[in-house]
């Protein structure tokens, strides 16, 4: 990857991009005249490179007392390293290193994934902003700031030492999780579905760079396992809940792609919340099409909640142990999460989705419909404004 | 790079058992810092009642008791650190035993003009 190789070197995401500017500049002139090259990718480099010599060269003729040192020691380890030919470490080691920097704890969130996808995913300013359905001089101001923080702040270009890593790597596997909910969530959008596929690509980078943490591997399965089933989702521009959805919508290699990695990670017996859900996931799965799972799905997700205590474990443990017990086991978990959250869980809309269709199965039909109207004003999505819809209709026949 | 580590705390939320055994253990980590030859300063402040705020504006001197920033937590003390990044610089902040009761703030300084 041209520009990661290019920042592993200058440290400096602004020169980086700078470089590699100027050298898509000159290919846009030199290739329509001359063709493009073999190995595109080197060729970029190696002009990119060039390019960034020159003006390493230029800004030390300028220097400062100040800066002078700075400039010096980057001029002469760029000189070096680029002069190595091919980068004198690993591709992948790269990536490891960028990724880790991108997902730095100082950063923002917000920086952290906007970086990520960027710099690793190689997407422009202008692809990320309509992703996150920001304007676009937001995003510029955004990369801005996390690029002059990693600067200022000195945020350093390494993978963490070994002690940090476990912690690290979880700033790193949130940053992913994140690009593929955002994908999920706005699936209607056509650029971000390419953001599920993305965060799966980078997912399994992570995950085979770092193969002692079973977490990485956890959360690709767990997208895997979402990702196979995204055409069963919608039908008839409306939600199609997972025990309701056409298997043979579901992308099975994807499944299967998905199980395997689940059970290699389940090989290192360091069970975390990745796995979890990756593996409740499968058990949906196995539901659906076979023996029903629920009491397994039920028993995860009190794992789970014991693990990563929330009010959106609860809620869907809640749903799980209806389904494994019955509708007033389940709404009896609902009713004393309410009570512990009080008005937080006032605008979450899954919370009254779940306690709606929990109050239908046990008939109490006037409170069901207040619930659903509920649900259907804070949906986001018209396929779940219409699923809703129908269940509500249902109830006032 | 050379890092202010800047130490915020709520007093109230210790005894004086703990504010003791608090000072002492921030004395022994201090000296680790020495040790390493990281260490380049460090100041403890007094609570936050013995401070006195002041301000020119217009030319008028305007003098208040108390510190600057209203907060339960206040400005206790820093040490100042030399780190080749902010993960050392973090590294030590997290060694700082005020962290288990109140925060650190890590912050680059930077070369005074003149």
């Amino acid at each position: 990857m041209v520009l990661a190789s290019l920042i592993a070197t200058l440290r400096d995401f602004d020169r980086a991009e700078d470089a590699f500017q100027e050298a898509t500049v000159v290919a846009a002139e030199v290739w329509p005249r001359d063709g493009v090259p073999d190995k595109p990718a080197a060729w970029l480099t190696t002009v990119a490179r060039r390019k960034a010599l020159d003006r390493l060269r230029h800004e030390q003729m300028r220097a400062t007392k100040e800066t002078e040192i700075a400039d010096d020691e980057l001029l002469r380890r760029a000189e070096r390293e680029f002069a190595a030919g091919e980068a004198a470490e690993d591709v992948a080691d790269e990536r490891l290193r960028l990724i880790f920097t991108c997902c730095h704890p100082a950063l923002a969130e917000e920086a952290r994934v906007a970086l990520a996808l960027r710099t690793l995913g190689g997407l422009s300013v202008d692809e990320v902003a309509s992703a996150f359905l920001v304007p676009r001089a937001t995003m510029a101001k955004r990369f801005m700031r996390a690029k002059q923080k990693i600067r200022d702040a000195g945020i350093p270009y390494r993978v963490p030492a070994a002690a940090a890593l476990p912690e690290r790597l979880g700033s790193v596997l949130a940053v992913l999780y994140l690009i593929f909910n955002q994908g999920w969530s706005s699936a209607a959008h056509a650029a971000t579905s390419d953001l599920c596929r993305e965060a799966i690509r980078l997912a399994r980078a992570v995950a085979s760079l770092l193969p002692d943490h079973p977490e990485a591997m956890g959360l690709l399965a767990l997208m895997l396992l979402h990702h196979a089933r995204r055409d069963a989702r919608v039908v008839d521009g409306a939600w199609v809940p997972l025990g309701e959805q056409d298997p043979s919508r579901w992308d099975e290699d994807e499944i299967r792609d998905g199980l395997g990695v689940l059970r290699a990670a389940a090989a290192h017996r360091a069970l975390g919340p990745y796995q979890i859900q990756a593996a409740i996931s499968a058990l949906h799965i196995e539901s659906r099409v076979g023996e029903s799972r629920v009491h397994e799905i039920v028993s995860l997700y009190a794992t789970l909640e014991a693990l990563v205590p929330s009010p959106v474990v609860t809620l869907n443990r809640a749903v799980a142990v209806a389904r494994a017990e019955g509708a007033a086991a389940g709404l009896q978990i609902l009713e004393a999460l309410a009570a512990e959250c009080g008005d937080s869980l006032d605008a979450y809309q899954p919370f009254h989705a779940a306690r709606a269709d929990l109050l239908r199965q046990l008939d109490r039909r006037r409170e069901a419909a207040t619930a659903y109207r509920k649900a259907i004003l804070l949906a986001t999505g018209e396929p779940e404004r219409r699923h809703l819809s129908a269940l509500l209709a249902a109830l006032e026949t | 790079m050379e890092y202010a580590l800047l130490f915020y705390i709520d007093h109230s939320k210790l005894d004086d058992s703990t504010g003791d055994t608090l000072a002492a253990e921030m004395a022994a980590a201090m000296r680790q810092v020495e040790e390493a030859g990281a260490f380049r300063g460090a100041h403890r402040l007094c609570m936050p009642e013995t401070a006195t705020t002041q301000c020119v504006r217009d030319g008028k001197v305007l003098t208040t008791d108390g510190p600057f920033s209203d907060t339960k937590e206040y400005l206790a003390g820093l040490w100042v650190v030399e780190c080749a990044d902010l993960d050392e610089a973090l590294a030590w902040a997290e060694r700082v035993p005020l962290a288990r009761h109140g925060s650190v703030e890590i912050r680059p300084t930077r070369p005074c003009p003149g």
